[in-house]
C-alpha cells in the first residue's frame, strides 16, 4: 500500500507489462494496404470520415508489409494470387494478427471452384472472420473491436 | 460493306482456302483448314478491302462427343471499315495450330489463354506458358469433362 502511494507522488507508475503493451498495440494496429477483389472498396470506404476508423487507431494503412501489425484479407483469394498474400504475411513482423474479410476469405464464399482457396485459414491463422457478401463498413469496425479485446487478453508468456 | 458484301468478297476472293463462309448472327462465320489458317488470316490483314487490323478474341469451344473435339475460334475487327468476321478452326484432341501472332501480336496473350484452358497447342507461339493458372496446374479447365470444383491431388 505504502510503496504505490509514495511512487504515485513521485510521477511513478506501476503496473503490469502485459497491460502496457497490449494497450500500446490494441491502439495502433497499423493494417497492410492491400485488396484482393470488392470487399476492398468496403475497406477503403471504412477509412472515410463517415466511418473513421481512426476511432481506433487503426487508420493508418502501411503500404510496406514490414510497418504493418494487421494483415486484412479483402476478398477472394485464388489460388494463383495465394504465394504472393503468403510472402505479405512472412515479411509482417510479429506480433501480427490476420482479418477474414467477407465470405470469400473465410471459405471460398460462391466460388467454390477449381482457382478459388476455400478459406485463407488453411494457410495462414485467423484471428477474426467477417461475414458478408461484402460486409458493411461497420463489420470491420466490429471486428477490430473484438480484435481490441483478443489482443487485451494477450499475454507475453504465449507470443512474442 | 453490309454482311452480304463481305461474305461476297471473302468467296471472291478465298474460295480456294477456305472450306465455308456462311452468314452468322452478327457477322460473317468463315471455317478454315488448318493448313490455310495462315494464308487466310495474311489475306484479311493485308488486304486493302478486308483491312482487318485488330485480333478482338482468340477463344476455343470443347465438343466432347466429336472428332475433332475443339474449335478454336477468332474474332477480328476492322477498325478502318468498322467490320468484324468470325474464322473457326478445327483442332485434334492433343493437337494444335499455327499461331497468329506473326500476323497480329495482340494474340499473343489470347492463344496463352486458350493453351491454358483447354490444352490446345500454337505452333511458333514466341512464349506459350500458362497465363491464369498456377505453371504447375495439371489440368485444363474450361474442358467439358473436367470437374467444376477441381482434382484433389
Amino acid at each position: 500500500m505504502g510503496i504505490e502511494k509514495n511512487l504515485a507522488n513521485l510521477g511513478i507508475v506501476t503496473t503490469c507489462l502485459d497491460k502496457v503493451l497490449n494497450w500500446a498495440r490494441k491502439n495502433s494496429l497499423w493494417p497492410m494496404t492491400f485488396g484482393l477483389a470488392c470487399c476492398a472498396l468496403e475497406m477503403m470506404v471504412t477509412v472515410s470520415a463517415r466511418h473513421d476508423i481512426a476511432r481506433f487507431g487503426a487508420e493508418v494503412y502501411r503500404g510496406s508489409p514490414r510497418q504493418a501489425d494487421l494483415l486484412i484479407v479483402p476478398g477472394t483469394l485464388t489460388k494463383k494470387m495465394l504465394p504472393m498474400v503468403l510472402r505479405l504475411y512472412e515479411q509482417m513482423p510479429e506480433p501480427k494478427w490476420v482479418i477474414a474479410y467477407g465470405n470469400c476469405a473465410c471459405t471460398g464464399g460462391v466460388f467454390r471452384t477449381y482457382n478459388v482457396v476455400q478459406g485463407i485459414d488453411q494457410y495462414i491463422p485467423v484471428d477474426v472472420y467477417m461475414a458478408g457478401c461484402p460486409p458493411k463498413p461497420e463489420t470491420l469496425l466490429t471486428a477490430i473491436v473484438m480484435l481490441r479485446d483478443k489482443i487485451d487478453k494477450e499475454s507475453l508468456k504465449n507470443r512474442g | 460493306m453490309t454482311q452480304q458484301e463481305l461474305i461476297e468478297r471473302i468467296k471472291e476472293k478465298a474460295s480456294s482456302i477456305i472450306m465455308e463462309v456462311s452468314e452468322g448472327i452478327d457477322c460473317p462465320v468463315v471455317r478454315v483448314e488448318k493448313g490455310m489458317l495462315l494464308d487466310f488470316m495474311k489475306l484479311l490483314k493485308n488486304d486493302l478491302d478486308f483491312s482487318f487490323d485488330l485480333i478482338a478474341d482468340v477463344t476455343a469451344v470443347d465438343y466432347p462427343e466429336r472428332v475433332p473435339r475443339f474449335d478454336v475460334i477468332y474474332h477480328i475487327f476492322s477498325i478502318k471499315n468498322s467490320q468484324r468476321v468470325r474464322v473457326k478452326v478445327s483442332v485434334d484432341d492433343g493437337g494444335g495450330v499455327e499461331s497468329v501472332t506473326c500476323i497480329w501480336r495482340g494474340a499473343e496473350w489470347l492463344e496463352r489463354e486458350v493453351y491454358d484452358m483447354f490444352g490446345i497447342t500454337f505452333y511458333n507461339h514466341p512464349d506459350l506458358r500458362r497465363i491464369l493458372m498456377e505453371e504447375d496446374f495439371k489440368y485444363y479447365p474450361l474442358r467439358k469433362d473436367f470437374p467444376l470444383e477441381g482434382i484433389e491431388e
